[in-house]
Parts: C-alpha cells; sequence; structure tokens
C-alpha cells in the first residue's frame, strides 16, 4: 500500500494511462461522461443519498446514546472491469475458494497438510476460531464454505492480489445490488450504450446453491423444496438491512435465535401455526453465539442443541461452524502452499507478501522496517488494530513496536502496496482515489458461481489507504463488461 | 410466516393507527380551543389529555393546560414514553422487523413518513407549525394504508396488518365516547346550547366524522344520533360496528387459510351476537359508560387472544 500523497504517477489509474489516454476498460463510459451537463451530474450526486435513505439502506452505529443509522457514501462513478480481467480473475478466485474448502475438510480430518509439514500445528491449536467439535465431522455435500468474499487489491494492469480471505460471514453482498439498482435509476441511459453484466441474479442464485445444500432427505419447504432461513442476530445489528433484504430477495424467512428451537431432533421455527422444520440455515450470527449449549452459555442468539441436529445431519448451517479459522492472517500467509496443496498448481492470484512476526527472521525485519509496514494482528478485521507504517507518527510507531514485542505471533506485516486508484465524482470533478474489490462466490454441490462484478469499496480522503466502511470508506457500482 | 413477524405487523398496524387517532384528537382540540374563551380552551386540553389516558404524566410535568405544552407533550415530550414521535418509531421498528412479510412500497412508506416526522419533531412545535405536523401525520397513515391495499397479497400478512388496525381503531373510537359520554347521555339534555352542539361537534371531528354525520343527519346534531353513527352506522369506517366487522372479516380469513378456528374467533362470535340487532335505545338502557367498557374489555380480550392463537410471543 502507499503512503501520503499517493495519487502519483507510480500508482495504477485505472480509468486514466499516464499520458492522460483513457484506458479501454472506461472507453464507453467516458465517452457517455463527457456529454452530460455538469450542473446535472452535480444534481445527480446528491440524489443518491436520498434514494439509499429511502429504501432504508443502512448500518447502525452505537453512539454514546442510541443506536444511529447511517448511509455508507456511494459514490456515482463506477469502478469498471474488462471481460478478460474478469475471466482472469474468476479463474483464481474458484481455485483459491476450492483450495479453502479443501483445506478446512482437511484440517477437520486428517490433517495431511500438517503431517507433510507445509504447514504448522500452531497455527490452529489454540486458535480461536478452531472448532475442536467438527473434528471428523463432514458437513452436507462436503461444503465449509458456501459463501466467500475475497478481497482484492490492484497494483497494475496485470498485478491483483489477494489481500483477505472472508469466509466467516461476508458481508456488504447488499450494496453490491443496491449499488447497481441506484445506477440504473439514475444513468438509466448508460446502461444502454455500455453491455455490464448484470448482478441482480445473485439473490435467486444464493437461493439455488442453499438449497442445494441441503442435507439428504431434507426438504420441508414449499412444494418438497429445502426451507431455507436466514438467521439474524436481530433489528439491531448492524447488518440487519442485508439480512432482511437477502431473506426477502430470496422468499426465504428471517429467522432470529427466539423463533428457532430443537423439537423431535430437527431445529423448527415458531410460525403462526405452530413449529416448523429449517433445512437449511444461512446464518449471520458468529460461532459463538450459535449454540449456547456448545459455546457461548450466555448467548441469547443462537439454538440450543442445533449442534446436535447438525451432526445428526438434519440441517446445514452455511457457512459451516468452524470456518472462519480461514480468515486468520497467520492462515492467509500459507495460502500459497495450502492452494498448490490441494490442487496441484501454482495459485494464480498471488498474495501480497507477508511477513510472519512468530518467525524470529520475520519480527526482526519488520521491526527494522515499521514505517515502511502495514502491520496487521491475525484475528483483526474491519480495519481496526493495525499500523499503516508511512501513514503513523513516530509515537504510533513507537507504540506499536512494543506491542509487537511483547506479542509477536499475534501479527503480520505486509509492504505498503501502490493501490490502484479510481476516480470518485466531487464538487471540483472526477479525483482519483484507492479502491479494493470483494467478489462474492457461492460453492454448492452444484458447484461454485462467482457474480460477474462485486463490492468496490474506496478511500473518500484523498491519499487514504483505508477503505473500510466504518472508517470513511464509501463504495461504488462494480462492472465487469460483457464481451 | 413466524409468530414473531406476525407480531411485528400487528402491532405495526397499531401504533400507526394510534398515532392517526392522537392526531386526529389533537386537531380537534386545536379547533376548539381556538373558538372558545381562554377557561373553555383550558378544559379542552385537559379533556384531551384524559382521553389519551395522560393526566397524571402530563400534570407531574406541567403546571397547566395551555395549547403549546398540551401539543408538545402529546406530540414529543420524552416525559411522555408515548408520544407520536415513539409511536411513529415503534411503526418503523415493527416494519423492520417485519420487512419480509411486506412489499417494498409498504416499507418505503412507513420509512419516508418517519423520515420526515422524526424530523418535524426533533424540535419544540410552535404555534405555526402544529397543524402541519398534525396533517403529515394523517396523510403518513393514508399513505401506508393505501400501499397495503395497492400492493399487498391477500395472505396471512395483510389480514394480521388489518386485524391491528381495527382492533387499534375500534378501541380509539370508544375510548373518546366514553369520555364524552356523560354528554352524551339524554338525560342531562342541554339541546340547542351552543356549548354542547360545540363539544358533540368536537367528539364528532375526533373520529373524522363531523362532515359525514352532518350530511346524513341535514345538520341535526343530538346525542341518540351521535352514539347511534359513532356506534351502529356500519357504513362508518371509524364506527364500533364497522371496526368490529373488520376484524371479524379478518380473523374468518386466517381461520380459512389456517384450515382452524382457534380461541380468538369464539371471542369474536360472542363479541358480533351482542352487536347484532342493537338498538340506540338499548344502550342508552343498558348505560353508554358500561356498553363502551364491555366493547373495550373484549376488544382487548380478542387482541390478546390473536397473540395468543397465533404464537406471537414464545
Amino acid at each position: 500500500m502507499a503512503g501520503k500523497g499517493s495519487e502519483s504517477a507510480s500508482n495504477f489509474d485505472e480509468m486514466k494511462q499516464p499520458d492522460g489516454g483513457v484506458r479501454p476498460a472506461y472507453a464507453d463510459y467516458c465517452g457517455w461522461l463527457d456529454e452530460q451537463d455538469a450542473a446535472w451530474l452535480k444534481r445527480k450526486s446528491s440524489e443518491a443519498d436520498d434514494s439509499f435513505r429511502r429504501t432504508g439502506i443502512t448500518f447502525n452505529v452505537y453512539g454514546e446514546d442510541e443506536a444511529e443509522e447511517r448511509l455508507i457514501p456511494f459514490d456515482m462513478v463506477p469502478r469498471i472491469i474488462t471481460a478478460a480481467e474478469w475471466r482472469k480473475l474468476s479463474r483464481g478466485i474458484e481455485q483459491r475458494v476450492r483450495a479453502l474448502n479443501s483445506f478446512l475438510y482437511d484440517l477437520y480430518h486428517r490433517q495431511e497438510i500438517i503431517r507433510a509439514g507445509r504447514v504448522p500445528e500452531r497455527l490452529f491449536r489454540g486458535n480461536d476460531a478452531w472448532l475442536q467439535n467438527m473434528v471428523g465431522f463432514t458437513p452436507p455435500g462436503g461444503i465449509y464454505t458456501h459463501i466467500v468474499g475475497i478481497d482484492l487489491v490492484r497494483t497494475g494492469p496485470d498485478e491483483f492480489f489477494v489481500l483477505e480471505d472472508n469466509a466467516r460471514t461476508p458481508s456488504g453482498v447488499s450494496y453490491m445490488l443496491e449499488n447497481r439498482e441506484t445506477m440504473m435509476s439514475m444513468f438509466p441511459d448508460l446502461f444502454s450504450q455500455v453491455p455490464v453484466e448484470t448482478v441482480s441474479n445473485y439473490p435467486r442464485r444464493l437461493a439455488r446453491s442453499l438449497a442445494a445444500s441441503a442435507p439428504p432427505g431434507c426438504a420441508h419447504g414449499k412444494g418438497g423444496k429445502p426451507r431455507v432461513a436466514v438467521l439474524t442476530p436481530g433489528i439491531y445489528n448492524s447488518a440487519y438491512f442485508e439480512h432482511a433484504f437477502l431473506a426477502d430477495q430470496m422468499g426465504a424467512e428471517l429467522v432470529e435465535g427466539s423463533d428457532l428451537r430443537v423439537i423431535d431432533g430437527l431445529v423448527q421455527m415458531r410460525t403462526t401455526r405452530g413449529y416448523a422444520p429449517v433445512d437449511v440455515l444461512y446464518r449471520r450470527v458468529d460461532d459463538d453465539y450459535l449454540d449456547p449449549l456448545t459455546f457461548e452459555p450466555e448467548s441469547v442468539l443462537g439454538v440450543p442443541g442445533i449442534m446436535d441436529v447438525y451432526r445428526a445431519g438434519k440441517i446445514t448451517i452455511a457457512n459451516a461452524p468452524g470456518t472462519g479459522i480461514c480468515d486468520d492472517k497467520a492462515i492467509y500467509s500459507f495460502m500459497p502452499e495450502i492452494v498448490e496443496f490441494y490442487t496441484g498448481e501454482k495459485p494464480l492470484l498471488p498474495n501480497v507478501q507477508t511477513w510472519r512476526c512468530a518467525d524470529d527472521d520475520s519480527l526482526a525485519y519488520v521491526l527494522d522496517n515499521l514505517s515502511d509496514l502495514v502491520v496487521k494482528e491475525v484475528h483483526g478485521s474491519g480495519g481496526y488494530g493495525m499500523l499503516i507504517g508511512p501513514t503513523a507518527s513516530k509515537k504510533e510507531i513507537r507504540t506499536f513496536r512494543t506491542k509487537l514485542e511483547a506479542n509477536p505471533q499475534n501479527y503480520i506485516a505486509q509492504p505498503t502496496l501502490s493501490l490502484s486508484t479510481c476516480p470518485i465524482y466531487t464538487k471540483k470533478g472526477l479525483s482519483p482515489r484507492h479502491v479494493d474489490l470483494r467478489p462474492f462466490v457461492l460453492f454448492s454441490p452444484d458447484g461454485i458461481e462467482i457474480t460477474p462484478g462485486g463490492l468496490t469499496r474506496v478511500a473518500l480522503k484523498k491519499g487514504s489507504l483505508v477503505v473500510n466502511s466504518s472508517q470513511g470508506g464509501g463504495t461504488k457500482d462494480t462492472w465487469v463488461l460483457k464481451d | 410466516m413466524l409468530g414473531r413477524t406476525a407480531n411485528g405487523l400487528f402491532w405495526m398496524f397499531r401504533y400507526l393507527e394510534r398515532a392517526e387517532n392522537t392526531a386526529r384528537l389533537l386537531e380537534a382540540g386545536l379547533r376548539m380551543a381556538l373558538t372558545r374563551d381562554v377557561t373553555t380552551a383550558q378544559e379542552e386540553w385537559r379533556s384531551v389529555i384524559a382521553t389519551l389516558g395522560l393526566q397524571a404524566q402530563y400534570e407531574a410535568a406541567n403546571d397547566g393546560y395551555d395549547g403549546i405544552s398540551t401539543w408538545n407533550f402529546i406530540l414529543r415530550d420524552k416525559a411522555n414514553p408515548a408520544n407520536v414521535r415513539a409511536m411513529f418509531g415503534a411503526v418503523r421498528t415493527n416494519a423492520r422487523l417485519a420487512r419480509i412479510e411486506i412489499s417494498g412500497d409498504v416499507w418505503e412508506a412507513v420509512n419516508e413518513s418517519w423520515m420526515k416526522l422524526d424530523r418535524m419533531l426533533s424540535r419544540p412545535v410552535g404555534q405555526g407549525a402544529v397543524g402541519e405536523v398534525v396533517a403529515t401525520i394523517r396523510r403518513a397513515g393514508m399513505r401506508v394504508h393505501g400501499a397495503l391495499d395497492g400492493s399487498m397479497l391477500r395472505d396471512e400478512a395483510y389480514h394480521f396488518a388489518r386485524a391491528g388496525t381495527f382492533v387499534e381503531r375500534g378501541e380509539s373510537t370508544a375510548r373518546i365516547l366514553d369520555m364524552k359520554y356523560f354528554l352524551l347521555l339524554p338525560s342531562l339534555s342541554y339541546v340547542g346550547s351552543s356549548l354542547d352542539t360545540g363539544q358533540w361537534d368536537q367528539v364528532l371531528r375526533s373520529v373524522a366524522g363531523s362532515r359525514v354525520y352532518s350530511w346524513l343527519n341535514a345538520g341535526q346534531i343530538d346525542a341518540r344520533g351521535i352514539v347511534e353513527f359513532l356506534v351502529l352506522d356500519d357504513r362508518f369506517p371509524r364506527s364500533l360496528a364497522f371496526c368490529r366487522g373488520a376484524v371479524s372479516t379478518n380473523l374468518a380469513a386466517l381461520a380459512r387459510m389456517n384450515g382452524a378456528e382457534v380461541s380468538c374467533h369464539e371471542l369474536m362470535l360472542n363479541a358480533d351476537n351482542i352487536m347484532k340487532d342493537l338498538t340506540v335505545d338499548d344502550i342508552f338502557d343498558r348505560g353508554l359508560h358500561e356498553f363502551l367498557v364491555d366493547f373495550m374489555n373484549r376488544n382487548a380480550a380478542i387482541g390478546d387472544a390473536i397473540a395468543e392463537d397465533y404464537r406471537f410471543l414464545a
């Protein structure tokens, strides 16, 4: 990642070539943009917020008083990927997701990869995301990672890297869908001029993919199909909008822990006509809260006894409990080995170079180069608990050094990549900002589906590299062009 | 559908109705206060607060009954947990809860109305603004009902929403009548005096029935006529007979869909029987107050039975 004032010529700008010419991906869009009236565009940019507020696409932020609802800022300049680029990316993503799933199966069964000495045992021993009671159990269809979000960054024309794997409970897909809806209602003529792959079938694909993952013989829903339910922590959860949105679009039930109960060996939901079995639970609560009998005894978000039903093969939990270990950044650092071990191929999508501070040599290097590196907690997420060396003050680096030395195995470090930029609309015209990309992957016994597009997060502050919505990031509509 | 979601729908529409009824009561009070002397106006505001069952809370927080204090107390005062702003918050919270059972149109109607009202009620409401606030609350109700009517499948969700609406509306009309019952007793007849005509007109205004009553009765206002209209006229959508009939229809639809009648249907049948062939003389013979209290008790019992029968709570 880049440092201060990073939109220099050394950055890969996705729209413009260094000589000022427009890259092929953006040719049609820029052609359209040049014909638009500047005052009209300005009005349009303020319309977007109103439209999001009306539909209620908000996330909750907990202040001191009461939960307050905010919008994730939306930028109306799309992020555009060519068909050829997307083909390459999706091959790499598919390879990685298959490897992740095989890795999880292996980890909870024979642990061949550890016996082969390719990853150390300490990675999961003592890791909070590791679930002992998944050992020896195979989830229906052998699928652990039903829904995955792979975070990608770009540094050059052909240089894409995986920054993070999100297999625990990846979120943000509702923004992928609503950003497109908003763009289509704001600029209908644009979509008749530029051929863009659709993303709107994601909920249907998700519904199909989840139903295909039901345990054999479990089909209690309408028309003899499996009944799918989305498990939400409730209306005060920051992602509740997304949970309700997906359930609504899929035609699935939206349940809370208090709606579910284990009756006659099945997980059943309290309907107006009595209890009715659920076959597939797309849960948006963490493992720890899933079953108070097995995990967190104080949890009111989960279902007592659900793990017994799960282990008896009477319900599918998506993603499978214990999958969150894949999000660990120490495990991430072994992904090249993991991909090779299970697929027999070189990874098509490289990792960002990563130093594991658990290794003495790496730690020494990291301590010597703190002001050039990004240092992250291995279990951290959301952009918290990290040091961005080039933008940190001397004092921040000193404080971080103390934390790092006290507990080195809790950290990994990466170089500050020169992240690509894509322009955003500002009052003064277009201005480049750093972006990343999270495509969404569905994995069922029927196969892998990757929706052409994804969530583009953008750092709205000039020069900033932090794209997380919790820290001032925004989103863009992401286009994959048709051939 | 889930019992918890049915609960959300039922209460979403109860709160929506409650907010609208409160606004209508307030609007009638406003009109009354404008056309009377100060003492009568104060008495009128006291009566509005009493009809809402807020007398104790109001008097603990305020010294006297002036218009500004009264409507701010009703609309937005934190000392009154049942203020309209909080009610509308409850409408929206319940709509979010039941989000997958309501159409996008209904959700947007609720959400946009809430955004507007919440902004209007974030500051004290002055003399110049109160009329617009009250009109906005009424329009919000109309818009949500319109969206419901025009965009929702007539399935369980629709009937829980409608049942909530009419349980609440019946309760509200009965309570307003009960508060004024002493004015309506023919034995205390002040027929012809301007005070009483005004008071009775105010009752009709509180339930949006003034215009239509005058039209039906050629401008003649009397106690028997008003009771007959508000209790027995099943053409008027805020009368007790209409509300009871509507709940009855919705419960019958639920029974059809579920293939079974349950305890709320039995209570409904008993309640229907009381209304059958009832005349205004029967009501006055029995005592208007006694009749209204019995109506409200049965109404509440039906509401409780719906929650129990359809597993609203774990």
